[in-house]
């Protein structure tokens, strides 16, 4: 199956149901049943080890109440929640609207369009870690690039970025735009090229061109896929650790740590695991939310995976 | 008279088209090398740092002031003492890049095989699970998988990172199996099963080998997401022993007279691996892409 169709199978969701698919003889017996049983063991062995058992060892863990007194009275949590809406909010949409936006850049069928996207991808394949430690490099205050090309060029000397709240959160959130845009952008381009060709002609002989063409087509048709990638993405970006861990360090002051962030600082900084957890857990009303919709979204758009 | 006048309208209309065309060409291209500028400054900004000597990166220029391998041969020849044991630790990172690659795709493959072709009638709950994990983000379960496995007893043991890693990596491996899977008809393990074929020889000798593209794929995404991994690296690996390179690098921020430049050599020898396996494979990366993304 090409990429595009499977766009297609996002963007769509679920018109029209796929005939039911037989499986082997109507179904499993006997012997074939063992095989079966066999086959699915492994990943049920490791869901179990790894997934359930994680989950309920952390259930268990931050299941006082003390702790979230604990951690609503401290400062530095409410921050922290304010900076992972802030974080999960501008870096998702942000980078989805601009990753749209590009599309159309990336849809021209111009050679060096193309040479420029084998470029583009680059951020998404340097692992995060180099790329991350050369970000907050290059933010650094008195010899960074940054602040070098600045006074090299305007004769302007550069803040110092990462000594402020605020710089040091645009810092995290741009690091986290920069390393993904890539992916999501080659998402949507798979996306928007497999709108079929008919009815963009279909619409010009009904008069629509240029804008309405977009409006009245092309965004119909990715909406589903675009709503799909922000929900996907903002777990990934609520997930993320990387980023603020190397780029701000969480600095200065621990003010822009996110949730993932201060939960590892909290169980291992500090010593409080079970403090860790619950900052975690805390996410968990957010969390939950997203997980189900997602769920039913990615199953619909599957069918019956 | 007036058919002059037309055609000096239409040569007017055809003028402003033209130019129209011009002004979005270069639009276009202005838009380009920004694009281009955006995608290539940290990673110009590594070998600017990686190629300076110790003492000149502090001068802050735009170009390397006197280019030299001095940073590259230290890390090669293990010549400073955080990069002590930088070949082993590589080592390590290729053991666990590759045991999740290998685990993910052999478990993901048999999962997928009973969901899809089998048509198990539990195979629901086992869809159902790799959807849970695969929108569970890793990094909030590590302070419980820590305890775990040092109740499983595998702390500073590779295999630790490696399952911890693969249970992540699965459920993509699932999804991408299972679309592809639909497009191998299943005419062809019926006629296998009608010659006598066993579910296992009709895995290894019909599915597996059609699946190929989707194995590269989902490969290609495993061992990415081992390489990028540093948290559960950082946390279940702490000896010199097992550490790996991602470990190793982290150590560099913990000193404040740290040579930069070895680092930042050491992070350009960590990236060419992925970087060469993706544009490698990039073209069967596409056919997986698409169906939601990668763990970050």
């Amino acid at each position: 199956m090409s990429t595009t169709q499977q766009a297609v199978a996002i963007g769509r969701g679920l018109i029209g149901r796929r005939p039911v698919r037989r499986g082997w003889f109507g179904g499993v017996h006997g012997a074939d049943y063992v095989w079966a049983i066999a086959f699915a063991l492994p990943y049920a062995a490791i869901f179990l080890a790894f997934v359930v058992y994680p989950i309920c060892f952390g259930i268990w863990m931050g299941s006082s109440l003390a702790l979230y007194q604990e951690l609503f009275s401290d400062p530095r949590y409410l921050m922290t929640v304010a900076n992972t809406l802030i974080y999960v909010g501008i870096g998702v949409n942000l980078k989805l609207f601009v990753a749209f936006l590009l599309t159309g850049f990336f849809i021209r069928k111009s050679w060096w369009t193309k040479a420029l996207l084998v470029v583009f991808i680059l951020p998404w394949a340097t692992p995060a870690l180099p790329a991350y430690i050369s970000i907050h490099w290059f933010l650094s205050g008195t010899w960074g690039l940054l602040n070098s090309a600045l006074y090299d060029m305007f004769n302007i000397d550069g803040p110092i970025y990462l000594n402020d709240r605020w710089m040091g959160l645009s810092a995290n959130i741009g690091a986290y735009i920069w390393k993904t845009l890539p992916f999501w952008t080659v998402i949507l381009l798979a996306g928007r090229m497999s709108v079929p060709q008919e009815l963009y002609e279909a619409a010009a002989v009904d008069g629509a061109t240029g804008l309405r063409r977009f409006k009245h087509v092309t965004l119909p048709l990715m909406a589903n896929l675009y709503l799909v990638c922000t929900l996907l993405d903002m777990v990934f970006a609520l997930g993320d650790f990387n980023s603020t861990f190397f780029v701000s360090g969480g600095g200065p002051a621990m003010s822009t740590e996110v949730l993932a962030t201060l939960g590892i600082r909290y169980a291992f900084t500090l010593g409080v695991p079970n403090l860790g957890v619950a900052t975690v857990m805390s996410a968990l009303p957010v969390l939950l939310p997203l997980v189900i919709l997602l769920m039913r979204k990615l199953r619909m758009s599957e069918g019956q995976l | 008279m007036s058919a002059t006048r037309a055609g000096s309208r239409r040569l007017h209309s055809k003028l402003h088209y033209r130019l129209q065309r011009y002004a979005v060409e270069a639009a276009c291209m202005v838009l380009g090398f920004v694009i281009f500028v955006w995608s290539l400054t940290p990673i110009y900004n590594m070998w600017l740092i990686a190629l300076d000597s110790h003492e000149s990166i502090f001068s802050g220029s735009l170009y390397p002031m006197a280019p030299t391998l001095e940073a590259f041969r230290v890390v090669i020849y293990q010549d400073f003492w955080y990069l002590a044991r930088f070949w082993h630790q590589f080592g390590n990172s290729f053991i666990v890049g590759l045991s999740v690659t290998f685990l993910t795709l052999l478990i993901g493959s048999l999962a997928s095989f009973t969901i899809g072709r089998m048509r198990l009638r539990q195979g629901w709950l086992l869809t159902n699970a790799a959807l849970m994990t695969y929108v569970i983000p890793a990094s909030f379960l590590a302070i419980p998988m820590y305890r775990i496995m040092g109740i499983y007893d595998l702390s500073n043991h590779l295999s630790s990172v490696i399952l911890a890693l693969t249970t992540f990596a699965t459920p993509y491996a699932i999804f991408i199996f299972s679309q592809y899977g639909k497009s191998i008809p299943m005419e062809l393990d019926e006629s296998a099963r009608i010659d006598g074929a066993n579910p296992m020889q009709v895995y290894l000798r019909i599915y597996l080998p059609l699946m190929a593209p989707a194995l590269v794929a989902v490969g290609t995404y495993a061992l990415l997401l081992a390489w990028n991994e540093y948290l559960y690296n950082f946390l279940l690996l702490s000896t010199p022993q097992s550490m790996t390179v991602a470990v190793a690098l982290a150590q560099f921020l913990n000193s404040d007279e740290s040579p930069w430049n070895f680092m930042m050599a050491t992070a350009i020898i960590y990236s060419i691996p992925p970087i060469l396996l993706y544009y490698g494979f990039r073209r069967y990366m596409a056919a997986g892409l698409t169906m939601g993304g990668v763990k970050g």
